[in-house]
Protein backbone atom coordinates (compact mmCIF):
# COMPACT_ATOMS: atom_id res chain seq x y z
CA UNK A 1 0.00 0.00 0.00
CA UNK A 2 1.46 3.32 -1.09
CA UNK A 3 2.00 5.84 1.70
CA UNK A 4 -0.06 8.83 0.62
CA UNK A 5 1.17 11.21 3.31
CA UNK A 6 4.22 12.48 1.38
CA UNK A 7 2.01 12.88 -1.69
CA UNK A 8 -0.83 14.90 -0.20
CA UNK A 9 -0.62 18.02 -2.32
CA UNK A 10 -2.65 19.34 -5.28
CA UNK A 11 0.00 18.95 -7.96
CA UNK A 12 0.49 15.28 -7.05
CA UNK A 13 -3.24 14.77 -7.45
CA UNK A 14 -2.99 16.49 -10.83
CA UNK A 15 -0.24 14.05 -11.82
CA UNK A 16 -2.32 11.04 -10.69
CA UNK A 17 -5.37 12.19 -12.65
CA UNK A 18 -3.17 12.79 -15.70
CA UNK A 19 -1.51 9.40 -15.48
CA UNK A 20 -4.67 7.38 -14.87
CA UNK A 21 -6.68 9.20 -17.53
CA UNK A 22 -3.77 8.80 -19.96
CA UNK A 23 -3.48 5.09 -19.27
CA UNK A 24 -7.20 4.48 -19.77
CA UNK A 25 -7.33 6.61 -22.93
CA UNK A 26 -4.28 4.87 -24.41
CA UNK A 27 -5.93 1.50 -23.80
CA UNK A 28 -9.25 2.72 -25.22
CA UNK A 29 -7.72 4.24 -28.37
CA UNK A 30 -7.06 1.01 -30.32
CA UNK A 31 -10.57 -0.15 -29.35
CA UNK A 32 -12.05 3.11 -30.64
CA UNK A 33 -10.21 2.84 -33.97
CA UNK A 34 -11.05 -0.84 -34.32
CA UNK A 35 -14.75 -0.20 -33.69
CA UNK A 36 -14.82 2.70 -36.16
CA UNK A 37 -12.87 0.72 -38.73
CA UNK A 38 -15.31 -2.16 -38.42
CA UNK A 39 -18.41 -0.03 -38.41
CA UNK A 40 -17.67 1.64 -41.72
CA UNK A 41 -18.32 -1.34 -43.89
CA UNK A 42 -21.17 0.84 -45.04
CA UNK A 43 -23.80 3.18 -43.71
CA UNK A 44 -25.95 0.32 -42.42
CA UNK A 45 -23.12 -1.18 -40.38
CA UNK A 46 -22.29 2.22 -38.88
CA UNK A 47 -25.95 2.84 -38.08
CA UNK A 48 -26.11 -0.58 -36.39
CA UNK A 49 -23.06 0.26 -34.30
CA UNK A 50 -24.48 3.65 -33.32
CA UNK A 51 -27.76 2.09 -32.23
CA UNK A 52 -25.76 -0.34 -30.08
CA UNK A 53 -24.18 2.68 -28.37
CA UNK A 54 -27.62 3.99 -27.41
CA UNK A 55 -27.71 1.69 -24.36
CA UNK A 56 -27.55 3.60 -21.08
CA UNK A 57 -24.45 1.71 -19.98
CA UNK A 58 -22.59 2.68 -23.16
CA UNK A 59 -23.80 6.28 -22.79
CA UNK A 60 -22.43 6.35 -19.24
CA UNK A 61 -19.10 4.96 -20.49
CA UNK A 62 -19.04 7.64 -23.19
CA UNK A 63 -19.57 10.31 -20.57
CA UNK A 64 -16.62 8.83 -18.66
CA UNK A 65 -14.47 8.93 -21.79
CA UNK A 66 -15.32 12.57 -22.51
CA UNK A 67 -14.45 13.43 -18.93
CA UNK A 68 -11.14 11.49 -19.15
CA UNK A 69 -10.26 13.19 -22.42
CA UNK A 70 -11.05 16.64 -21.06
CA UNK A 71 -9.14 15.94 -17.84
CA UNK A 72 -6.12 14.69 -19.76
CA UNK A 73 -6.24 17.70 -22.08
CA UNK A 74 -6.43 20.15 -19.19
CA UNK A 75 -3.69 18.36 -17.23
CA UNK A 76 -1.55 18.30 -20.35
CA UNK A 77 -1.92 22.05 -20.76
CA UNK A 78 -0.67 22.39 -17.18
CA UNK A 79 2.44 20.33 -17.98
CA UNK A 80 3.11 22.23 -21.22
CA UNK A 81 2.76 25.58 -19.44
CA UNK A 82 5.25 24.49 -16.78
CA UNK A 83 7.73 23.05 -19.25
CA UNK A 84 7.58 25.44 -22.15
CA UNK A 85 6.42 28.71 -20.65
CA UNK A 86 8.31 28.31 -17.39
CA UNK A 87 5.28 29.08 -15.22
CA UNK A 88 6.27 28.30 -11.68
CA UNK A 89 4.31 30.28 -9.13
CA UNK A 90 0.88 29.74 -10.61
CA UNK A 91 0.90 25.96 -10.37
CA UNK A 92 -2.05 25.73 -7.96
CA UNK A 93 -4.14 27.97 -10.19
CA UNK A 94 -3.20 25.73 -13.09
CA UNK A 95 -4.42 22.65 -11.24
CA UNK A 96 -7.70 24.36 -10.38
CA UNK A 97 -8.15 25.54 -13.95
CA UNK A 98 -7.48 22.02 -15.24
CA UNK A 99 -10.16 20.57 -12.98
CA UNK A 100 -12.58 23.28 -14.04
CA UNK A 101 -12.07 22.73 -17.76
CA UNK A 102 -12.58 18.97 -17.55
CA UNK A 103 -15.69 19.27 -15.41
CA UNK A 104 -17.15 21.86 -17.75
CA UNK A 105 -16.57 19.63 -20.77
CA UNK A 106 -18.13 16.66 -19.00
CA UNK A 107 -21.20 18.65 -17.99
CA UNK A 108 -21.61 20.04 -21.50
CA UNK A 109 -21.59 16.49 -22.83
CA UNK A 110 -24.20 15.43 -20.28
CA UNK A 111 -26.41 18.38 -21.22
CA UNK A 112 -25.98 17.67 -24.90
CA UNK A 113 -26.71 13.97 -24.67
CA UNK A 114 -29.94 14.17 -22.64
CA UNK B 1 25.55 12.81 -26.26
CA UNK B 2 25.35 9.06 -25.95
CA UNK B 3 22.92 7.40 -28.34
CA UNK B 4 20.71 5.87 -25.65
CA UNK B 5 20.06 9.17 -23.86
CA UNK B 6 19.56 10.90 -27.20
CA UNK B 7 16.96 8.33 -28.26
CA UNK B 8 15.13 8.77 -24.96
CA UNK B 9 15.18 12.53 -25.38
CA UNK B 10 13.80 12.20 -28.91
CA UNK B 11 10.90 10.13 -27.57
CA UNK B 12 10.21 12.89 -25.04
CA UNK B 13 10.33 15.52 -27.78
CA UNK B 14 7.97 13.44 -29.93
CA UNK B 15 5.57 13.19 -27.02
CA UNK B 16 5.56 16.93 -26.35
CA UNK B 17 5.24 17.89 -30.03
CA UNK B 18 2.32 15.48 -30.46
CA UNK B 19 0.89 16.89 -27.22
CA UNK B 20 0.84 20.38 -28.71
CA UNK B 21 -0.94 19.15 -31.84
CA UNK B 22 -3.32 17.08 -29.72
CA UNK B 23 -4.17 20.07 -27.54
CA UNK B 24 -5.74 21.65 -30.61
CA UNK B 25 -7.12 18.45 -32.11
CA UNK B 26 -8.74 17.25 -28.87
CA UNK B 27 -10.39 20.63 -28.39
CA UNK B 28 -11.87 20.39 -31.89
CA UNK B 29 -12.84 16.77 -31.19
CA UNK B 30 -14.59 17.60 -27.91
CA UNK B 31 -16.50 20.50 -29.44
CA UNK B 32 -17.52 18.32 -32.40
CA UNK B 33 -18.68 15.55 -30.05
CA UNK B 34 -20.73 17.89 -27.91
CA UNK B 35 -22.32 19.53 -30.94
CA UNK B 36 -22.89 16.24 -32.77
CA UNK B 37 -24.55 14.28 -29.97
CA UNK B 38 -27.34 16.82 -29.55
CA UNK B 39 -30.46 15.05 -30.70
CA UNK B 40 -28.64 11.73 -31.09
CA UNK B 41 -26.09 10.41 -33.55
CA UNK B 42 -27.04 8.90 -36.89
CA UNK B 43 -24.84 7.30 -39.52
CA UNK B 44 -26.27 9.54 -42.22
CA UNK B 45 -25.39 12.65 -40.26
CA UNK B 46 -21.80 11.52 -39.60
CA UNK B 47 -21.19 10.47 -43.19
CA UNK B 48 -22.84 13.65 -44.44
CA UNK B 49 -20.21 15.60 -42.55
CA UNK B 50 -17.15 13.50 -43.39
CA UNK B 51 -17.73 11.76 -46.73
CA UNK B 52 -15.51 13.18 -49.44
CA UNK B 53 -14.20 16.01 -47.28
CA UNK B 54 -10.41 16.06 -47.64
CA UNK B 55 -10.04 18.62 -44.85
CA UNK B 56 -11.67 16.35 -42.27
CA UNK B 57 -9.66 13.39 -43.65
CA UNK B 58 -6.42 15.32 -43.19
CA UNK B 59 -7.47 16.44 -39.71
CA UNK B 60 -8.31 12.92 -38.57
CA UNK B 61 -5.18 11.42 -40.16
CA UNK B 62 -2.90 13.86 -38.30
CA UNK B 63 -5.01 13.42 -35.15
CA UNK B 64 -4.71 9.61 -35.33
CA UNK B 65 -0.97 9.71 -35.99
CA UNK B 66 -0.33 12.00 -33.01
CA UNK B 67 -2.70 10.13 -30.71
CA UNK B 68 -1.15 6.76 -31.57
CA UNK B 69 2.40 7.94 -30.95
CA UNK B 70 1.52 10.00 -27.87
CA UNK B 71 -0.34 7.13 -26.23
CA UNK B 72 2.38 4.56 -26.96
CA UNK B 73 5.13 6.78 -25.53
CA UNK B 74 2.99 7.36 -22.45
CA UNK B 75 2.45 3.61 -22.03
CA UNK B 76 6.21 3.14 -22.43
CA UNK B 77 6.86 5.49 -19.52
CA UNK B 78 4.29 3.79 -17.30
CA UNK B 79 5.60 0.31 -18.19
CA UNK B 80 9.18 1.38 -17.54
CA UNK B 81 8.39 2.92 -14.19
CA UNK B 82 5.95 0.39 -12.79
CA UNK B 83 6.93 -2.89 -14.50
CA UNK B 84 10.61 -2.20 -15.14
CA UNK B 85 10.22 -2.72 -18.90
CA UNK B 86 13.19 -0.66 -20.04
CA UNK B 87 15.61 -0.71 -22.93
CA UNK B 88 15.91 -0.25 -26.65
CA UNK B 89 13.92 -3.38 -27.50
CA UNK B 90 10.91 -2.20 -25.53
CA UNK B 91 11.23 1.32 -26.98
CA UNK B 92 11.14 -0.01 -30.53
CA UNK B 93 8.18 -2.23 -29.66
CA UNK B 94 6.23 0.74 -28.25
CA UNK B 95 7.07 2.79 -31.32
CA UNK B 96 5.71 -0.06 -33.46
CA UNK B 97 2.55 -0.26 -31.36
CA UNK B 98 2.08 3.50 -31.65
CA UNK B 99 2.43 3.47 -35.44
CA UNK B 100 0.15 0.43 -35.76
CA UNK B 101 -2.52 2.16 -33.65
CA UNK B 102 -2.15 5.27 -35.78
CA UNK B 103 -2.51 3.11 -38.90
CA UNK B 104 -5.80 1.71 -37.58
CA UNK B 105 -7.03 5.23 -36.96
CA UNK B 106 -6.03 6.47 -40.40
CA UNK B 107 -7.73 3.46 -41.96
CA UNK B 108 -10.92 4.35 -40.09
CA UNK B 109 -10.67 7.97 -41.22
CA UNK B 110 -10.15 6.86 -44.80
CA UNK B 111 -13.18 4.57 -44.51
CA UNK B 112 -15.38 7.48 -43.41
CA UNK B 113 -13.99 9.66 -46.20
CA UNK B 114 -14.49 7.07 -48.92
CA UNK B 115 -17.74 5.55 -47.63
CA UNK C 1 12.70 26.22 30.20
CA UNK C 2 9.13 25.23 29.59
CA UNK C 3 7.59 22.66 31.93
CA UNK C 4 7.07 19.16 30.58
CA UNK C 5 3.46 18.84 29.47
CA UNK C 6 2.89 15.09 29.46
CA UNK C 7 4.61 12.41 27.44
CA UNK C 8 5.09 11.82 23.73
CA UNK C 9 4.92 8.41 22.15
CA UNK C 10 7.78 8.30 19.64
CA UNK C 11 8.58 5.31 17.42
CA UNK C 12 11.91 5.19 15.64
CA UNK C 13 13.37 2.89 13.02
CA UNK C 14 16.14 0.73 14.48
CA UNK C 15 18.43 -1.34 12.27
CA UNK C 16 19.69 -1.16 8.71
CA UNK C 17 17.76 -2.26 5.63
CA UNK C 18 16.20 -4.86 7.93
CA UNK C 19 14.94 -3.64 11.24
CA UNK C 20 11.89 -2.62 13.21
CA UNK C 21 10.25 0.36 14.84
CA UNK C 22 11.05 0.86 18.51
CA UNK C 23 8.97 2.92 20.91
CA UNK C 24 10.18 5.55 23.34
CA UNK C 25 8.42 7.73 25.89
CA UNK C 26 9.71 11.28 25.67
CA UNK C 27 8.65 14.24 27.83
CA UNK C 28 6.59 16.70 25.82
CA UNK C 29 7.74 20.28 26.06
CA UNK C 30 6.07 23.43 24.94
CA UNK C 31 8.79 24.24 22.51
CA UNK C 32 10.84 21.44 20.99
CA UNK C 33 11.98 20.39 17.54
CA UNK C 34 11.92 16.87 16.18
CA UNK C 35 15.71 16.92 16.35
CA UNK C 36 15.49 17.86 20.05
CA UNK C 37 13.39 14.75 20.62
CA UNK C 38 15.86 12.48 18.83
CA UNK C 39 18.73 14.03 20.78
CA UNK C 40 16.85 13.51 24.05
CA UNK C 41 16.38 9.83 23.24
CA UNK C 42 20.03 9.36 22.34
CA UNK C 43 21.36 11.21 25.37
CA UNK C 44 18.89 10.08 28.03
CA UNK C 45 17.30 6.81 26.91
CA UNK C 46 19.34 4.91 24.38
CA UNK C 47 22.91 5.96 23.50
CA UNK C 48 23.09 3.37 20.71
CA UNK C 49 20.68 5.37 18.52
CA UNK C 50 22.42 6.54 15.32
CA UNK C 51 21.38 9.79 13.64
CA UNK C 52 23.07 12.72 11.96
CA UNK C 53 23.09 16.46 12.61
CA UNK C 54 25.54 19.32 12.72
CA UNK C 55 24.39 22.93 12.75
CA UNK C 56 20.87 22.68 14.29
CA UNK C 57 19.86 25.91 12.54
CA UNK C 58 18.89 24.84 9.02
CA UNK C 59 22.14 25.45 7.22
CA UNK C 60 24.09 22.20 6.97
CA UNK C 61 21.42 19.92 5.51
CA UNK C 62 22.37 16.81 7.48
CA UNK C 63 19.39 16.12 9.78
CA UNK C 64 16.63 15.29 7.28
CA UNK C 65 14.43 12.27 8.11
CA UNK C 66 11.01 10.87 7.34
CA UNK C 67 8.72 12.45 9.94
CA UNK C 68 5.31 10.75 10.04
CA UNK C 69 5.92 9.55 6.48
CA UNK C 70 7.10 12.87 5.09
CA UNK C 71 10.68 14.04 4.50
CA UNK C 72 11.57 17.09 6.60
CA UNK C 73 14.55 18.91 8.06
CA UNK C 74 14.18 17.95 11.71
CA UNK C 75 16.13 20.85 13.26
CA UNK C 76 13.60 23.40 11.98
CA UNK C 77 10.50 21.27 12.44
CA UNK C 78 8.56 21.95 15.62
CA UNK C 79 7.24 18.74 17.13
CA UNK C 80 3.89 20.36 17.92
CA UNK C 81 3.28 21.02 14.21
CA UNK C 82 3.80 17.44 13.04
CA UNK C 83 2.45 15.29 15.85
CA UNK C 84 -0.86 13.87 14.68
CA UNK C 85 -4.18 13.97 16.47
CA UNK C 86 -3.29 10.57 17.91
CA UNK C 87 -0.30 12.16 19.67
CA UNK C 88 2.19 9.95 17.87
CA UNK C 89 5.44 10.66 16.14
CA UNK C 90 7.08 8.17 13.75
CA UNK C 91 10.65 8.70 12.55
CA UNK C 92 12.37 6.78 9.79
CA UNK C 93 15.58 7.31 7.82
CA UNK C 94 15.35 9.40 4.65
CA UNK C 95 13.65 7.48 1.82
CA UNK C 96 15.28 6.47 -1.49
CA UNK C 97 18.76 6.05 0.04
CA UNK C 98 20.50 3.05 1.62
CA UNK C 99 20.16 2.94 5.40
CA UNK C 100 23.42 2.73 7.33
CA UNK C 101 21.83 2.36 10.75
CA UNK C 102 18.73 3.69 12.49
CA UNK C 103 18.13 7.25 11.24
CA UNK C 104 21.41 7.64 9.34
CA UNK C 105 21.34 7.07 5.58
CA UNK C 106 24.23 6.72 3.20
CA UNK C 107 24.20 10.02 1.28
CA UNK C 108 26.88 8.87 -1.20
CA UNK C 109 24.47 7.87 -4.01
CA UNK C 110 22.78 11.27 -3.62
CA UNK C 111 26.00 13.26 -4.03
CA UNK C 112 27.31 10.91 -6.73
CA UNK C 113 24.35 12.10 -8.76
CA UNK C 114 25.48 15.72 -8.36
CA UNK C 115 28.82 14.70 -9.83
CA UNK C 116 27.11 12.79 -12.66
CA UNK C 117 25.00 15.87 -13.45
CA UNK C 118 28.21 17.89 -13.69
CA UNK C 119 27.28 19.90 -10.63
CA UNK C 120 30.72 21.48 -10.36
CA UNK C 121 31.48 24.99 -11.52
CA UNK C 122 34.01 24.97 -14.34
CA UNK C 123 35.48 28.42 -15.05
CA UNK C 124 35.13 29.36 -18.69
CA UNK C 125 38.46 31.11 -19.18
CA UNK C 126 40.61 29.14 -16.79
CA UNK C 127 39.82 25.45 -16.84
CA UNK C 128 43.06 24.78 -14.97
CA UNK C 129 41.84 26.88 -12.07
CA UNK C 130 44.01 29.92 -12.74
CA UNK C 131 42.63 33.40 -12.09
CA UNK C 132 41.09 34.69 -15.33
CA UNK C 133 42.48 37.78 -17.04
CA UNK C 134 39.14 39.55 -17.23
CA UNK C 135 36.28 39.41 -14.76
CA UNK C 136 32.78 38.69 -16.03
CA UNK C 137 30.24 41.37 -15.38
CA UNK C 138 27.13 39.61 -14.06
CA UNK C 139 24.23 42.04 -13.57
CA UNK C 140 22.19 40.67 -10.64
CA UNK C 141 18.96 41.60 -12.41
CA UNK C 142 19.79 39.74 -15.65
CA UNK C 143 17.41 36.90 -16.53
CA UNK C 144 20.10 34.23 -16.34
CA UNK C 145 21.41 35.38 -13.00
CA UNK C 146 17.90 35.43 -11.56
CA UNK C 147 17.35 31.85 -12.76
CA UNK C 148 20.61 30.80 -11.11
CA UNK C 149 19.83 32.70 -7.90
CA UNK C 150 16.43 31.01 -7.65
CA UNK C 151 18.09 27.64 -7.07
CA UNK C 152 21.41 28.52 -5.49
CA UNK C 153 20.44 28.25 -1.82
CA UNK C 154 20.21 24.44 -1.85
CA UNK C 155 21.71 22.93 1.32
CA UNK C 156 21.82 19.37 -0.04
CA UNK C 157 19.54 17.91 2.63
CA UNK C 158 18.03 15.27 0.34
CA UNK C 159 14.39 16.03 1.22
CA UNK C 160 13.46 16.46 -2.46
CA UNK C 161 15.27 13.26 -3.43
CA UNK C 162 13.36 11.38 -0.72
CA UNK C 163 10.04 12.91 -1.83
CA UNK C 164 10.44 12.08 -5.53
CA UNK C 165 8.50 9.13 -6.94
CA UNK C 166 10.62 9.05 -10.09
CA UNK C 167 13.73 8.38 -7.96
CA UNK C 168 11.87 5.52 -6.30
CA UNK C 169 10.86 4.09 -9.68
CA UNK C 170 14.24 4.53 -11.34
CA UNK C 171 17.23 4.59 -8.95
CA UNK C 172 19.44 5.89 -11.79
CA UNK C 173 17.34 9.07 -12.06
CA UNK C 174 19.52 12.03 -11.11
CA UNK C 175 16.77 13.55 -8.99
CA UNK C 176 15.61 17.09 -8.21
CA UNK C 177 18.65 18.35 -6.25
CA UNK C 178 21.31 17.36 -8.80
CA UNK C 179 19.21 18.67 -11.70
CA UNK C 180 18.49 21.91 -9.83
CA UNK C 181 22.23 22.33 -9.32
CA UNK C 182 22.88 21.69 -13.02
CA UNK C 183 20.31 24.36 -13.96
CA UNK C 184 21.99 26.98 -11.74
CA UNK C 185 25.29 26.31 -13.53
CA UNK C 186 23.70 26.33 -16.99
CA UNK C 187 22.60 29.87 -16.12
CA UNK C 188 26.00 30.91 -14.82
CA UNK C 189 27.62 32.90 -17.61
CA UNK C 190 31.08 32.30 -16.10
CA UNK C 191 30.76 28.53 -16.52
CA UNK C 192 32.33 26.79 -19.50
CA UNK C 193 30.87 23.27 -19.32
CA UNK C 194 27.34 23.88 -20.60
CA UNK C 195 27.60 21.36 -23.42
CA UNK C 196 28.82 18.45 -21.29
CA UNK C 197 26.29 19.31 -18.60
CA UNK C 198 23.33 19.37 -21.00
CA UNK C 199 24.41 15.99 -22.33
CA UNK C 200 24.72 14.62 -18.81
CA UNK C 201 21.19 15.63 -17.82
CA UNK C 202 19.38 14.35 -20.96
CA UNK C 203 17.41 11.13 -21.23
CA UNK C 204 15.48 8.85 -18.87
CA UNK C 205 18.07 9.08 -16.09
CA UNK C 206 17.94 12.86 -16.41
CA UNK C 207 15.39 15.62 -16.74
CA UNK C 208 13.18 13.81 -19.28
CA UNK C 209 11.79 11.41 -16.67
CA UNK C 210 10.32 14.19 -14.52
CA UNK C 211 6.50 14.15 -14.51
CA UNK C 212 6.01 17.46 -12.70
CA UNK C 213 4.38 15.94 -9.63
CA UNK C 214 6.23 18.84 -7.97
CA UNK C 215 6.72 16.95 -4.71
CA UNK C 216 10.28 18.36 -4.65
CA UNK C 217 9.03 21.94 -4.89
CA UNK C 218 6.27 21.23 -2.39
CA UNK C 219 8.64 19.72 0.20
CA UNK C 220 11.85 21.77 -0.20
CA UNK C 221 12.54 23.33 3.22
CA UNK C 222 14.33 26.23 1.53
CA UNK C 223 11.32 26.94 -0.71
CA UNK C 224 13.33 26.30 -3.84
CA UNK C 225 11.60 25.11 -7.02
CA UNK C 226 13.61 22.17 -8.43
CA UNK C 227 10.63 21.25 -10.60
CA UNK C 228 10.93 24.55 -12.45
CA UNK C 229 14.69 24.02 -12.82
CA UNK C 230 14.08 20.60 -14.40
CA UNK C 231 11.52 22.17 -16.73
CA UNK C 232 14.18 24.71 -17.70
CA UNK C 233 16.61 21.93 -18.62
CA UNK C 234 13.93 20.21 -20.73
CA UNK C 235 13.11 23.49 -22.47
CA UNK C 236 16.77 24.23 -23.25
CA UNK C 237 17.39 20.73 -24.61
CA UNK C 238 14.19 20.95 -26.69
CA UNK C 239 15.26 24.15 -28.43
CA UNK C 240 18.91 23.03 -28.71
CA UNK C 241 17.70 19.94 -30.57
CA UNK C 242 15.13 21.67 -32.76
CA UNK C 243 17.38 24.52 -33.75
CA UNK C 244 20.31 22.18 -34.35
CA UNK C 245 22.48 23.64 -31.63
CA UNK C 246 24.83 20.94 -30.43
CA UNK C 247 23.27 18.90 -27.65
Amino acid sequence: MMDLRPRSHPTYLAFLVHRISGLLLALFLPLHFWALGGAIQGEAALEGFLRWTDRPLVKAAEFGLVLLLAAHLAGGLRVLALEFLGWRRRQKDLVAASAGISLAAGLLFLLAVF
Amino acid sequence: MNRVAQGQMHLWIAQRVTAMVLALAVTVHLVTIILAVRGGLTAAEILGRLRGDALWLGFYAVFALCAGLHGAIGLRNIAGETLGWRGRGFDLAWLGIGLATAGFGIRAAWGLYAA
Amino acid sequence: MVEAAGTLEVSIWRGGAEGAMQRYQVPARGNQTVLDIVTHIQRELDPSLAYRFACRVGMCGSCAMMVNGRARWTCRTHASRVIGADGRLGLRPLANLPVIRDLATDMAPFFDKWARARGRFQPKDAPDGAVPQEFHVVPPASKQRREADAGIECIGCGVCHASCDVVAWNPDYLGPAALNRAWTLVNDVRDGARQERMEAVAGDAGCHSCHSTQSCTERCPKQLDPSAAIAGLKRSLFWDTLLGRRA
